[in-house]
């Protein structure tokens, strides 16, 4: 729904691997594109205002960061309770991602999912008996998968032709 | 499976651990970002950038730059599962990633015992791609596509 100009695809492309780690990186964005600092800035604000772009930020290497345990919650809770205490969820320090999806009955109760981390399992289920509570009365099953395999994992980019 | 746990966080102070928090927060959209930052976080812009360098080259953080949503651009994504019986999950996982659309793909202790992630450029692939993954494996391919996301990122504790 939002075609992207050139101009934004192009400073997408410069630098979706990473912004310069400099004092002045929007100024070394326009230096390599041949624009000026102005012009990057106000594209970046413009795309971050329509959404396109979520933040500028760094994304954290859970398994580095000593979480290597980690476990996908999932929870049945009320739908007239679910957005307010999805909201709590996610707030959690130890909650990476948190998402109400709809329930596939009636194999798949669950409506909000919860990725939970810990250094160990163990710190992930008492991380999950913590989510349990604030839950309360408002879920009325929950489970939790583990992942026992990676199968595949490519990046998400930005492809380099406008398709 | 008694590996030894990485020791990067072990070798993080509270610095480290105050940037690492902060930076996956939106970065100010101004001249001098690390300055800005840096004021926050009670240090030097030049601290803070080779800090934030270190962060990257320990794998740390893997990336710092725009996190684009690829829905905003017309893209999709959609988390899908799939209940695959035991003696074919091997072939199943091969028919699987031989879709370009499958950007993850996970095997889960459940019965729906195989998690993947579908990216598309437009909604309404993303019917057809389970419906062309469901009649290659044979598998039902559920479709969980996100309603809402409560975001607010992962700390470290401090």
């Amino acid at each position: 729904m939002n075609a992207l100009s050139a101009q934004d695809r192009d400073l997408i492309l410069a630098t979706q691997a990473g912004l310069p780690l400099c004092a002045e990186p929007f100024a070394a964005v326009a230096m390599t594109m041949g624009t000026s600092e102005q012009d990057v800035l106000s594209r970046f604000q413009t795309l971050i205002g329509s959404g396109v772009i979520r933040r500028i930020a760094a994304a954290p290497n859970h398994y580095k960061l000593g979480m290597i345990a980690n476990g996908m919650s999932v929870w049945d809770v009320d739908d007239a309770a679910v957005d307010k205490l999805g909201q709590i969820i996610g707030e959690l320090d130890f909650v990476s991602h948190c998402y109400r999806r709809p329930r596939a009955l009636p194999l798949w109760p669950y409506n909000l999912f919860a990725m939970l981390h810990g250094t160990s399992r163990a710190e992930v289920e008492d991380k999950r008996t913590q989510v349990a509570q604030i839950l309360g009365s408002a879920c009325r099953a929950s489970d939790i998968l583990y992942s026992k395999r990676i199968l595949k994992k490519t990046g998400v980019r930005l492809s380099k032709r406008g398709d | 499976m008694t590996a030894k746990p990485s020791t990067a966080i072990e070798v993080l102070d509270d610095l480290d651990r105050a940037i690492i928090n902060r930076l996956q927060l939106p970065l100010p959209i101004e001249p001098r970002p690390f300055a800005a930052v840096g004021l926050e976080l009670g240090c030097s812009e030049a601290e803070l950038i080779a800090r934030t360098k270190t962060l990257l080259e320990t794998a740390a953080l893997t990336r710092f730059g725009p996190f684009i949503d690829a829905e905003a651009l017309g893209g999709a994504f959609c988390l899908c599962a799939m209940a695959v019986p035991a003696e074919r999950f091997d072939a199943v996982v091969e028919i699987v990633n031989g879709f370009e659309e499958v950007a993850h793909n996970y095997e889960r202790d459940h019965a729906l015992n195989m998690w993947f992630v579908l990216a598309t450029d437009d909604p309404g692939t993303i019917a057809r791609v389970a419906q062309r993954i469901e009649d290659a494996t044979g598998c039902e391919v559920l479709l969980f596509p996100k309603e809402r996301e409560y975001f607010i990122g992962f700390k470290v504790a401090a």
